[in-house]
C-alpha cells in the first residue's frame, strides 16, 4: 500500500494552481475518511440501538448472570454439572463439548483426509476414482445436509436399546447412541499408570541413547520391540501385579433403556461422522495438490538412487509436500471448530448452543454474550493458528 | 543383498557392463527410440550427443528403468530389464545418475544428501554414511560445504555434490544427463574437471553432453543420434575429423562453428 503511494506522489505532476482535488493522495485521504465516518456511525447505530432496547426491556447489562442458577438440562455434561448449576458452568460445559468434538473431528479428519488424498494419487485405477468420488460427493453437498443425514437416517433408524443385538457381546448400536461397557478405576490403577509413565521414559533414554549410539558409528540397530515391551509390557505387569485394578460396568437394559454401561449420543457421533468426513474431502485436495507440487526430479532422483517407493515417500515427497499442506490444513482446522456450531441443528450442546442460544435466551444478555462468544471462537482459532504457525516453522525449508 | 554382492555372479566376470538390443520406445504415438542397438564394455567412457528432442534422455533413462522400453533388450551388469521389480531394484543398485537440473533434495544438508540412499538402501550405520560421505564429498572438493543446504551453493557446487551423492552407493556405471548444461560458463569446468577424475579411475560412464572438449579427452567412443536412432557411432578422432553422415556434419558444424 505504502510503495505505490509513495511512487505516485513522486510521479505526479506538479500542481497546476494549487488544485487539491487533483492531487492523487489527497483523493484517497478523502475517500479513507469518509469509510471509516461511516463505518464508526453504523456502529455507533447499532450499540444504541441495542442498549435502548435492552433499557426499554429492563435487563441489566453486565457479567452478574454467571453466578446465578440456569436451570436448564444439558444432554451431556463431560464435567459435573445440574440444573441447579450456574451459567457459569453452562458455559463450560458447553465449551467442553465444543473443544471435543473439534478436537476428535480434527485427527479423524486428518486421517481420512490424508488416506484419500495418496489413494487419489494410487496407480490403482479403481482407489483412485473411488476417493475421486468421495471427495467429489463430500465437498459438494452442504454440511448441514450432511449432518442431518448422519443423524436422522443413519443413527436415527437403528433399533431401540430393546430390540438392539450386541455386537462383540457388549456394545449396543441404538438409535440412542453407542452403548458399551464402561470400564472403572480402583484402587491400584495408578501403579498401573506410573508403571505406563516410566515405560515411556525409559523407551524416550533408549531412543536417546540409541541416536548417540549411531553417532558413534556401531551398528544401525532398531530398537522397535524393545521399545514396545517398556511401553505395553511393563504397564502390562503392573496391571497383572496388582490383580487387574479396573471393573467393566457392563450395560444393562432397564426398561426402555439402559443403565450401567456409557454411551455416545447420537447426536456427538453424527456432529463427528459429518464433520470428519466432510473436512476429509477437502484435507484430501490439499494432500494430493501437496504431492503433486513436488517437483518429478525429486522422485526420479530418489528411485535412481535405489529408494523404494515407501522410502521416496516418507524421506523425500512427504517432507517437501508438508510445508506445502499445512498452511491450508491450518484453514481446515478453524473451519472444524467454527462448524462445529452447526450442532444446534440437532440439539448436541455445543457452546454455541447452550451459550448464545438457551442461555442467551433465558437471559437476554444479548451484548454480553454475543461480545463473550466471539472472543471464544477467536481464542480457539488463534490457539489453533499459533500452534499450526509453531509446526510449519518448524518444517520449514532451512537454509533457503 | 550383501551376499549376492559379495559373491561374484556370472554376470559379473562379463565384459559388458550395459546392451541395448533392438530396443524401441514410444511415448503414446511418438515413436521416441528407433531400433537401438549399443553394447557398452566395462570400463567404457561414452559420450552421446545430437539434437534436442533426439531422445538421448530417454536412452539413459531407459538403463536405470525411469523410462520402459517397449521392445527389445536392455541388459544392465547381466540383468536384464523386465517388468519385474526386482529386475528394476538391481539395475538401479549398480547405475548411478545425474542429472541436468541436479535434483538434489532440497530439504536435507549436504550430507543428509549423500547418506539418505546408503542408510535405507544399503543399511549402513549414519557414521559408515556419515563417513562415506565425506570421503565422496572430499573427492569432488567440497567437504566444507557438507552442513549446508543445496540452496546455499552455486550450481557448479550443486552438481558435484549431486556427483557425490549417487557415487556414495557405489555404482558400477554412472549416466550423466547433460550435467553442465544448466551451469553458468565458469562453473562447468570445476564438474567436468571431476567427471574427468572419475573416468579416470576407470568407471564405466555414459554422457549425454555438447561438451566436445570433454569427449575429445575422455571418450572412447561418441554416439550421435537423431530422431530416435542412433546415426553414428565413432572414436573421438575419427568422430570429430572424418564425420560419415550428412546430418553428423550438419549437427557438428552448428556446434562447433
Ligand atoms: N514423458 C514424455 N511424454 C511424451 N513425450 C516425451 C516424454 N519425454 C520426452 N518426450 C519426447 O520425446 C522426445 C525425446 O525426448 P528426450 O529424450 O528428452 O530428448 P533429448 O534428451 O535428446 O533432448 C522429445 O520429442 C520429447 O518431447
Ligand atoms: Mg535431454
Amino acid at each position: 500500500m505504502k510503495r505505490p503511494a509513495a511512487e505516485s506522489k513522486a510521479a505526479a505532476p506538479p500542481r497546476r494552481g494549487g488544485s487539491l482535488a487533483a492531487d492523487p493522495r489527497f483523493r484517497a485521504f478523502v475517500v479513507q475518511a469518509i469509510l471509516l465516518i461511516a463505518i464508526v456511525w453504523i456502529g455507533w447505530t447499532l450499540f444504541e440501538n441495542i442498549r435502548q432496547n435492552l433499557a426499554a426491556q429492563k435487563i441489566a447489562s453486565g457479567f452478574g448472570f454467571f453466578g446465578e442458577t440456569a436451570g436448564f438440562g444439558i444432554s451431556q455434561t463431560l464435567i459435573p454439572y445440574t440444573e441447579e448449576s450456574t451459567y457459569g458452568r453452562a458455559f463450560f460445559v458447553g465449551l467442553v463439548n465444543t473443544l471435543i468434538v473439534s478436537a476428535l473431528a480434527i485427527v479423524f479428519a486428518t486421517i481420512l483426509g490424508f488416506a484419500v488424498g495418496i489413494a487419489r494419487l494410487s496407480r490403482n485405477v479403481l482407489l483412485a476414482r473411488l476417493a475421486e468420488a468421495y471427495v467429489e460427493v463430500l465437498r459438494n453437498l452442504p454440511l448441514l445436509f450432511q449432518i442431518l443425514f448422519w443423524y436422522l437416517a443413519v443413527l436415527g433408524t437403528l433399533p431401540g436399546p430393546r430390540q438392539s443385538t450386541p455386537l462383540l457381546g457388549a456394545v449396543y448400536l441404538t438409535n440412542r447412541g453407542i452403548i458399551f461397557p464402561k470400564i472403572g478405576l480402583e484402587p491400584g490403577s495408578g501403579i498401573v499408570f506410573g508403571a505406563l509413565g516410566i515405560g515411556f521414559l525409559l523407551a524416550l533414554i533408549l531412543r536417546f541413547l540409541q541416536r548417540r549410539q549411531m553417532l558413534m558409528g556401531s551398528e544401525r540397530r532398531s530398537f522397535g520391540w524393545l521399545t514396545l515391551l517398556l511401553i505395553v509390557g511393563l504397564p502390562a505387569l503392573a496391571f497383572v501385579l496388582t490383580g487387574a485394578p479396573v471393573s467393566l460396568k457392563w450395560p444393562e437394559l432397564r426398561g426402555f433403556n439402559f443403565v450401567g454401561g456409557a454411551r455416545l449420543n447420537p447426536e456427538l457421533l453424527a456432529l463427528l461422522f459429518a464433520l470428519s468426513t466432510y473436512t476429509a474431502s477437502f484435507i484430501a485436495e490439499i494432500v494430493r495438490a501437496g504431492v503433486l507440487a513436488v517437483p518429478r526430479g525429486q522422485t526420479e532422483a530418489a528411485f535412481s538412487l535405489g529408494l523404494s517407493r515407501r522410502t521416496t515417500l516418507r524421506r523425500v515427497v512427504a517432507p517437501q509436500a508438508m510445508r506445502l499442506i499445512v498452511p491450508p490444513l491450518t484453514s481446515q482446522y478453524l473451519n472444524i471448530t467454527k462448524n462445529s456450531s452447526l450442532a444446534a441443528a440437532i440439539g448436541y450442546p455445543d457452546f454455541f448452543y447452550v451459550f448464545a442460544g438457551t442461555t442467551l435466551n433465558q437471559t437476554g444478555q444479548a451484548i454480553e454474550i454475543i461480545a463473550i462468544t466471539m472472543a471464544v471462537y477467536l481464542a480457539i482459532s488463534l490457539a489453533t493458528a499459533i500452534f499450526m504457525n509453531w509446526y510449519n516453522r518448524a518444517i520449514a525449508l532451512k537454509g533457503a | 543383498m550383501n551376499v549376492a554382492m559379495s559373491t561374484p555372479t556370472p554376470a559379473e566376470h562379463t565384459l559388458v557392463a550395459v546392451e541395448m538390443a533392438g530396443v524401441h520406445k514410444w511415448f503414446g504415438q511418438f515413436h521416441v527410440l528407433k531400433d537401438i542397438n549399443l553394447t557398452v564394455m566395462r570400463k567404457e567412457r561414452i559420450v552421446i550427443c545430437g539434437p534436442s528432442g533426439s531422445g538421448k534422455s530417454t536412452l539413459i533413462r531407459c538403463i536405470n528403468g525411469l523410462e520402459q522400453h517397449q521392445r527389445g533388450r536392455i541388459v544392465v551388469n547381466g540383468t536384464e530389464l523386465t517388468r519385474d521389480v526386482r529386475s528394476l531394484d538391481a539395475a538401479r543398485r549398480d547405475v548411478g545418475m545425474v542429472f541436468q537440473q541436479f535434483n538434489l533434495f532440497p530439504h536435507l544438508t549436504v550430507l543428509e544428501n549423500c547418506t539418505l540412499a546408503p542408510i535405507w538402501v544399503r543399511g549402513l550405520s549414519k557414521a559408515e554414511a556419515e563417513m562415506r560421505a565425506m570421503h565422496y564429498l572430499e573427492r569432488v572438493r567440497i567437504p566444507e560445504q557438507s552442513y549446508k543446504y543445496p540452496s546455499q551453493l552455486s550450481g557448479g557446487q550443486q552438481q558435484r555434490v549431486a556427483i557425490a551423492r549417487a557415487l556414495c552407493m557405489n555404482p558400477k556405471i554412472m549416466l550423466f544427463d547433460e550435467p553442465t548444461s544448466a551451469l553458468d560458463p565458469e562453473m562447468i569446468k570445476e564438474v567436468l574437471d571431476v567427471m574427468i577424475e572419475l573416468a579416470q579411475e576407470g568407471m564405466t560412464m555414459l554422457v549425454v553432453s555438447h561438451e566436445m572438449g570433454f569427449a575429445r579427452e575422455v571418450a572412447d567412443r561418441v554416439v550421435f543420434m537423431d530422431d530416435g536412432q542412433i546415426v553414428e557411432i565413432n572414436g573421438p578422432d575419427e568422430f570429430f575429423a572424418r564425420p560419415r553422415h550428412e546430418r553428423t556434419k550438419l549437427f557438428l558444424s552448428q556446434i562447433l562453428r
